[in-house]
């Protein structure tokens, strides 16, 4: 069989594009923009009629926009970064009420260790709390297979799938095998559709019974799920104990019965399966549980407790299945893992975090040199940003107690040297509504930064609050006319910023565009005083165009 | 057979290319492969790593235990150094020699070397210069390669059908600079 080399990521997207999507409708965010990319790339390589690969304003259009495309039959895929949930949590909730029509799966790309955002929150509770099934690939093969036949599995049970993957599986290459194309579903739509999707209190009862009712189904199918396996200790006993294993269509085979070297079980989930394997190339000397599809299947892990006399659970992110087989008072089931220390509380699991909570040596002949020193991220030389930074800074040196709230973006870096200008980034669009608050404090010069991007997600709303209280703050939105950060993704609303601070209701005196270049410094600088003098809400759109993305397209025309 | 690469340097060197043409060549000769990048906010000027997985048998973890890398390939000199508690007992670093200071307080460079010293296995090239010799300015990073190609499990051969495919798209003359670049570097190691 042929094999290509896919992130998984990619994995993900080629195998909804396989299985027939119809749409993917997301809003980028690290680790989780190359899905949406590589569909977008595909639709135009290979001109994939009605297909619909599309960047939304932000996590919650998107997802809503996804059950529009389902309502009507047809497969539709959401992809966000784990924080980008929260964003779509309003929707996301409620589409476990409502089920879907056409297959649905919502991708969460989970950040254990935090590499690219503000939290390492785990999403395999997400699911928990919609009471909706979850995938976890172990591999990129997995992943594929997950998708490309979970879209069946969630057209059977009428819900949508979460796929959890974190940043190592979305980050990684590996060689895939992909399967034929299908085609897309009609538009086909349900006889009982009103009293599905109309969740008004007396229909909306109705639905969370058949959610409840479902929740047999979802256990059954992980109980039934191939993702789902033990291997015993022993490879010759016919367990799946090899990685080429993974992913093939494996039977759970007989469960441990006891005996010699088992008093110890190991539940491995998703991704830390792999590390548990690169433990023990020749076969586990402990029985495994792999689980990489939830709700935890019941069955398999009785079995497990039957058979020995403490677990270990092996996990990325969260102590979520830790805590749900130890229980609240943990006088029960003794089970090891990141709530008695085995394994530390936060941070990515790696090989080696597993290694030592197996108790095995780690030898690593060298350590860092003392000399070495760290080499944080930094914004691009030529970026606009930086004029802002630089005139900002000079600005509010004038006044005792000025406060600039930012928000998540390249700008972010503001906090580091030479600029350390920020004094917040808390989550998208906080930096429109925590300045109003602080305002409303009594803290002046109370300056927001926030990015194009950023402001068309979430910062419209609170400047709408900021003009409708008359608020007394400064809103600088940095526009370079990308999503920079995820690697240059259209912003929605390139062009329009200002416009739509106008229709707002910012008065047109106190709104400005200016481009950020050394050249207008000084006027920058008299805007950004000016309007910190002015008591009220004001706005200055410094607009210039990322540099990057503005040299990809010089290269692109040459 | 099982050899564990970490490619490293700051965002921008070109690790990803290198460790795209090596995949490439591990994939077409039959080998399984893992190789784990980093992406996003990392990027902008600061420290990248990749960890490049090939076997003959099926690789497990997408991560290198520590201690258990062949080679270290670096773009920059002290990026090889962040990377030691990954190195083998006896692995080769095969590093460009020109730092990349774009922070402020970058260590002393016999210093670094004294790092560079204490190590077994060791390769230091100035890869920039070779390319500026070579008239391909953009190049440096594959020089880097054809000087480690001895120490990865893969045919020379491979490595050049690596570079074709991953630099087809940008044409016959950027090919062509790659693989002689590639050849360059092989004649230095």
């Amino acid at each position: 069989m042929n094999k290509q080399l896919f992130l998984g990521d990619e994995a993900i997207a080629q195998a909804a594009i396989d299985a027939g999507l119809s749409g993917v409708y997301s809003y980028p965010g690290t680790p989780s923009t190359e899905i949406t990319e590589y569909i977008q790339n595909a639709v135009k390589k290979e001109h994939i009629p009605f297909l619909h690969a599309v960047w939304c304003s932000n996590e919650k259009t998107a997802v809503e926009t996804a059950l529009g495309m389902s309502y009507a039959g047809k497969r539709t895929l959401s992809c966000m970064k784990h924080v980008g949930l929260n964003v779509a949590a309003d929707a996301f909730m409620n589409i476990a009420m409502t089920g879907i029509n056409g297959g649905m799966i919502i991708v969460t790309a989970d950040d254990p260790s935090m590499h690219s955002s503000q939290s390492e929150q785990d999403n395999r509770i997400y699911g928990n709390f919609a009471m909706i099934p979850v995938f976890e690939p172990s591999n990129q093969q997995e992943a594929y297979d997950m998708v490309y036949e979970g879209y069946d599995l969630s057209e059977k049970l009428g819900y949508p799938i979460l796929l959890r993957i974190t940043t190592r599986m979305a980050h990684s290459r590996a060689g895939i095998v992909t399967r034929d194309r299908k085609p897309q579903n009609p538009i086909r739509l349900e006889k009982e559709a009103k009293s599905k999707y109309i969740l008004l209190p007396a229909n909306a009862r109705n639905r969370f019974k058949r959610l409840i009712e479902a929740q047999s189904a979802f256990l059954e199918a992980s109980e039934r799920s191939k993702y789902n396996w033990f291997s015993p200790p022993n490879p010759s006993e016919g367990g799946a104990s090899s990685v080429e294993d993974v992913g093939r269509a494996v039977v759970p085979v007989a469960p441990p019965s006891g005996g010699h070297g088992r008093e110890r079980g190991i539940v491995a989930c998703g991704i830390a399966f792999n590390y548990l394997q690169e433990n023990f190339p020749n076969g586990f000397e402990n029985p495994v549980l792999k689980i990489s599809q939830y709700p935890l299947p019941k069955k398999q892990l009785l079995q497990l407790v039957e058979a020995c006399d403490e677990i270990l659970v092996l996990e990325d992110g969260f102590p979520v299945v830790e805590e749900q087989l130890k229980g609240y008072l943990g006088t029960g089931l003794k089970v090891h893992g990141r709530l008695d220390g085995t394994l530390q509380r936060d941070g990515e699991l790696t090989p080696d975090k597993v290694r030592k909570a197996l108790g095995l040596e780690v030898v690593s002949p060298y350590n860092v040199p003392e000399i070495i020193t760290a080499r944080p991220p930094a914004l691009c030389a030529g970026c606009g940003h930086r004029d802002v930074y630089e005139a900002l800074n000079e600005v509010i040196k004038e006044y005792n107690a000025a406060k600039v709230f930012s928000d998540i973006g390249c700008y972010t870096l503001g906090a580091l040297p030479p600029w350390q200008t920020i004094d917040s980034c808390v989550d998208m669009g906080a930096s429109v509504t925590m300045a109003r608050g602080a305002a409303d404090a009594g803290i002046f010069p109370s300056v927001a930064v926030i990015g194009d991007s950023t402001f068309t997600h979430s910062g419209m709303t609170g400047l709408l609050d900021c003009v409708n209280a008359n608020a007394n703050v400064l809103i600088i939105i940095s526009d370079n006319e990308t999503t920079g950060m995820t690697g240059g993704q259209e912003s929605a609303a390139t062009g329009r910023i200002h416009d739509i601070c106008k229709g707002i209701g910012v008065h047109p005196d106190h709104l400005h565009a200016i481009v950020p270049l050394r050249k207008n410094h000084e006027e920058l600088k008299a805007l950004i005083r000016k309007e910190i003098e002015y008591q009220g809400v004001s706005v200055i759109v410094p607009c210039r165009e990322c540099i990057q993305t503005h040299a990809r397209k010089v290269r692109k025309n040459k | 057979m099982k050899t564990d690469i970490i490619l490293a340097g700051v965002g921008g060197q070109g690790i990803l290319s290198i460790a795209a043409v090596i995949g490439e060549a591990a994939l077409e000769d039959g080998l399984y492969m893992k190789q784990s990048e980093v992406h996003g906010m990392s990027q902008r000027g600061g420290d990248v790593q990749s960890h490049l997985r090939i076997s003959d048998r099926p690789v497990a973890s997408d991560l290198i235990p520590l201690g258990c890398a062949d080679i270290i390939i670096s773009l920059e000199p002290m990026e090889a150094l962040r990377y030691l508690p990954y190195l083998k007992k006896d692995g080769w670093i095969v590093a460009n020699s020109n730092p990349f200071e774009n922070i402020p307080h970058y260590p002393d460079r016999e210093k670094m070397m004294a790092e560079y010293d204490k190590l077994p296995h060791t390769i230091v090239l100035d890869v920039e210069q070779m390319a500026k010799d070579l008239g391909a300015l953009r190049s440096s990073n594959v020089i880097l390669l054809g000087a480690a190609s001895p120490y990865l499990p893969i045919d020379f051969f491979k490595l050049e059908n690596g570079i074709r495919n991953i630099f087809g798209r940008k044409g016959e003359a950027v090919v062509e600079m790659n693989l002689e670049a590639l050849r360059a570097g092989a004649g230095k190691a």
